[in-house]
């Protein structure tokens, strides 16, 4: 019997901050509230624990532990003072996958209109799995996976179907 | 199978990531327009056989609104440009020129001076 495709583990205790302001004002701020370098557009940054991705011209997301969010929230409000922007915790809307394992492209493959070959380490997809929006990008091993909360059950049975032994892409 | 490149992103977005918006560049009439004027910007399209200017959402990525040059007969896209031009761009129109010598733009520079930055 072959192997599943890739492990699939929904990943708790992430907190996500989405942060709205005008990048090219705001972006050196951000850069030092984050403690991470500013991604340009549909990478991400990260420093092991923190990662910062770009969502859109003028939208980032700080995914980071759930213990730093109060402090995170707080530095953020304080380097965007007199800026037009937001900072908003989503930790409550979102959901997140690991999708780990040799195969873990195809997983993501079957499910997205992505050319996984072409997405490089550092970027950050913006895309839908299947019928619900999703994003995500490499991690050491595999990929990560974040959605909505509201279609998570969704989200985490097609990730798992997707990944079910002896359904890997080419070559077969 | 239509793929436009979202022009804030630059991610190859395929048919079902995006969301379309119908005509690009229309102008709204406003409150002295005529009623044929305003009957005209609510319902008459140019449905053409042939170039098309189109708005397009980035919905499954940036989220953000931008505009297409496509061939509605062929499916060829010539280009993708800013929701900011309030008309195609000179690249667009040498793009649609190279592959479409006959086309002629149906707006005029002047015109397209005197309304387009500050607007």
């Amino acid at each position: 019997m072959a192997e599943i495709l890739a492990q699939v583990a929904r990943i708790e205790g992430l907190a996500m901050i989405t942060i709205r302001a005008d990048l090219t004002r705001a972006g050196d701020a951000l850069a030092e509230a984050t403690g991470l370098p500013i991604p340009g557009p549909t990478g991400i940054t990260t420093d092991g624990v923190r990662s910062l991705g770009w969502m859109s011209p003028d939208e980032l997301l700080l995914i980071l532990p759930q213990a730093d969010k109060a402090q995170a929230m707080q530095s953020l409000d304080q380097a965007l003072t007199g800026e037009h922007a937001l900072v908003a915790d989503m930790s409550d809307a979102r959901a997140v996958f690991d999708v780990t394992g040799p195969r873990a492209d195809d997983v993501i493959a079957k499910l997205a209109p992505v050319d996984l070959p072409r997405l490089a380490p550092g970027t950050l997809r913006r895309s839908r799995a299947a019928q619900t929006a999703a994003a995500f990008w490499r991690i050491p091993g595999g990929l990560r996976v974040i959605g909505f909360r509201s279609t998570a059950d969704y989200l985490g049975l097609i990730l798992s179907e997707a990944a079910r032994p002896g359904t890997g892409l080419a070559p077969r | 199978m239509l793929i436009l490149t979202c022009p804030y992103c630059g991610v190859q977005a395929e048919e079902t990531e995006l969301h379309p918006g119908g005509e690009a560049h229309l102008k709204r009439v406003g409150p002295d327009g005529s009623d044929e004027d305003f009957e005209a910007y609510l319902f008459a399209r140019k449905n053409p056989k042939g170039v098309h200017f189109e708005r397009w959402r980035h919905a499954y990525g940036c989220g953000k609104w931008f505009l297409a040059a496509r061939c509605t007969a062929s499916l060829q896209v010539f280009g993708t440009y800013k929701a900011q031009n309030p008309y195609p761009p000179a690249e667009i129109v040498d793009a649609i020129r190279a592959h479409r010598p006959d086309w002629q733009p149906d707006w005029t520079v002047q015109h397209a001076q005197a309304e387009s930055p500050a607007e």
